[in-house]
């Protein structure tokens, strides 16, 4: 009886936390505009558009940059 | 040799192609043959009451699904991965030896495991669980197989150029996590041999049979848990993926929101895994369980119209591509096709809807209409952007492609529209009854009323099956005779007349 009691909180407990995730989530990506590392998250639908392979990445390796 | 420019390698895309095309083909033939059997009773026995063991419709089912599942659309999965991966990651399989001969590998392990799967399913050997039914050894390659992917998929990330992964990659790797976790559960099974000695005809005791670990309720909830998300990573995530790089690429049009794509791809990973008890609505599972499929398929469309919208909107301002080039038409059919069948579905897990709809011809309608406008449109959209890339030729005939989207197009609206009326007929049929609670209607009344729509069905397949034959020929006609090309293609695959 108790793992079954156990079952049914942790499933509750476990929805509302992926519910608050992933609205905080929508709420990073609206607020924030750019990634940690300072693109826009829209410019990276170019890697689709630019994808041949001597197109300049959107966002390069560190270990390319020393090719 | 040396001083020659680095190329993206599509060896392995070429090969995946081919197995698209061949068990689309066999897939889809055994589908038509499936649809008139059913309209048409005689045929199951075609050949004899002899041989009518193998020409039934029992025995055929699971070769028609089966390979449209594991061949069709697996192949087009990793013909599309295999050059939708290179591109985004920048990176070329020929820049690894190992990646491409793992890739190879794959392939032919593939290959073999395709070959035992229907021979074993052809001989009648299943472990009778839907969409599941290859007994252990088969089960065993199939996880080879998957391993091997994930091994090249996550090799080519580990060499890419592009720090970031792109929406299509997030979808791919979803793909291959989902379902390595589905199916490894769903399919732990126990050779009877450890337990038994063989047992003639029923092969109970022999060597590759098997029975599921779980029983009875808990193996359906188990298996439809399976099931459904067997259409979630197989049917759904694979396919958006395919559609967020070659619609925006075919079309010159940045994505219309990236940040969307972001968001509603993990509230997709985080709302489909719960639906798939609407598949036991009204049986023996907890009603809690019931409840929550349905509300969590209602919640579903948020995530699938989010993708799908997204799409419509990456076309605007440019919708009179829509008109000018098949191609894009083909993808935003599929993209309206996938919004129609999301939206489909969560209604059908509705309770109140699904008394009527479970168990019958609507549920069919349901999936054909999202399997054959979305899937299959969206595999054959992804192959004719491919083909002039990879064969660096023209694609052969544009008006054959315009045809062919209009014969398969008016082969799926038969298709549905048939199983929805026979469905809902079927449905109301069986609860009709008179005051005392006497059922109005015999099983062999439903059946009478329902032969037109079986028929029409049948066309409808026949129709789609022609138009994938056309799609075939096309793409023979494009790597033998299409004009050749210098350089690649920008955007807009080119077509001859």
């Amino acid at each position: 009886m108790f793992s079954v009691e156990f079952q049914a909180y942790g499933y509750v407990a476990a929805t509302i936390f992926l519910t608050v995730a992933l609205y905080s989530y929508i709420y990073h990506l609206y607020k924030n505009r750019r990634d940690a590392d300072g693109h826009d998250y829209e410019e990276y639908s170019n890697m689709a558009l630019h994808d041949g392979i001597e197109d300049t990445p959107v966002n390069s390796l560190p270990k390319d940059d020393k090719k | 040799m040396e001083n020659r420019p680095l190329e993206y390698d599509y060896t392995v895309a070429k090969m995946f192609m081919l197995t698209t095309i061949i068990f689309g083909i066999v897939g889809m033939s055994i589908g038509v043959i499936l649809a008139f059997e059913l309209a048409f009773p005689g045929i199951n026995t075609i050949l004899g009451s002899g041989l009518a063991e193998y020409t039934n419709f029992s025995r055929l089912r699971p070769l028609h699904t089966d390979s449209v599942i594991f061949g069709f659309t697996i192949s087009g999965v990793f013909a599309t991965w295999y050059y939708v991966g290179q591109r985004v990651l920048k990176v070329s399989m020929a820049e690894s030896s190992l990646l491409m001969f793992l890739g190879k590998l794959q392939f032919w392990i593939y290959i073999l495991t395709v070959a035992a799967a229907v021979v074993s399913l052809f001989l009648g050997e299943t472990t009778s669980k839907e969409y599941a039914e290859f007994e252990w050894p088969v089960d065993i390659a199939i996880v080879v197989v998957w391993v091997l992917w994930g091994v090249n998929m996550f090799g080519l990330i580990g060499l890419r150029r592009e720090k970031s992964l792109y929406i299509s990659v997030w979808y791919y790797i979803a793909t291959f996590l989902g379902i390595a976790m589905l199916y490894l559960f769903n399919n732990m099974e126990v050779p009877t041999w450890l337990a038994t000695s063989a047992a003639g005809e029923t092969h109970i005791g022999d060597w590759f049979h098997s029975v599921s670990m779980y029983a009875g309720t808990n193996d359906a909830l188990v298996q439809w848990w399976y099931g459904h998300n067997a259409v979630a990573f197989g049917f759904t995530v694979p396919i958006v993926a395919m559609v967020y790089y070659f619609l925006p690429k075919e079309s010159g049009q940045a994505i219309y929101s990236y940040k969307l794509s972001l968001l509603s791809f993990w509230g997709l990973m985080f709302v489909y895994l719960w639906a798939g008890g609407h598949h036991l609505l009204f049986s023996t599972v907890p009603d809690w369980v019931q409840t929550m499929g349905s509300i969590f398929s209602i919640v579903l469309i948020l995530p699938s119209w989010g993708s799908a919208i997204n799409m419509l909107l990456t076309m605007k301002g440019e919708w009179q591509q829509v008109a000018a080039s098949p191609l894009i038409k083909f993808m935003i059919l599929g993209s309206t096709f996938y919004m129609f069948s999301t939206l489909e579905g969560p209604i059908q897990a509705i309770k109140s809807v699904n008394a009527i709809a479970h168990f019958t011809d609507w549920i069919v309608g349901h999936v054909h209409d999202g399997v054959l406008g979305w899937v299959g449109f969206m595999i054959m959209a992804g192959l004719y952007h491919m083909a002039p890339r990879v064969f660096k030729r023209e694609i052969y005939s544009k008006s054959l492609m315009a045809s062919q989207f209009w014969i398969q197009t008016l082969g799926v609206v038969l298709y549905f529209t048939s199983m929805w009326i026979a469905g809902i007929t079927q449905g109301m049929m069986w609860r009709a009854h008179d005051q005392f609670g006497n059922l109005a209607y015999s099983f062999i009344d439903t059946v009478t009323v329902l032969h037109p729509y079986y028929a029409i069905r049948g066309v409808g397949g026949l129709l789609y099956l022609i138009g994938f034959v056309m799609f075939t020929y096309n793409i023979y006609k494009t790597m033998t005779a299409g004009k050749r090309l210098d350089s690649e293609p920008a955007s807009a695959s080119p077509m001859g007349a």
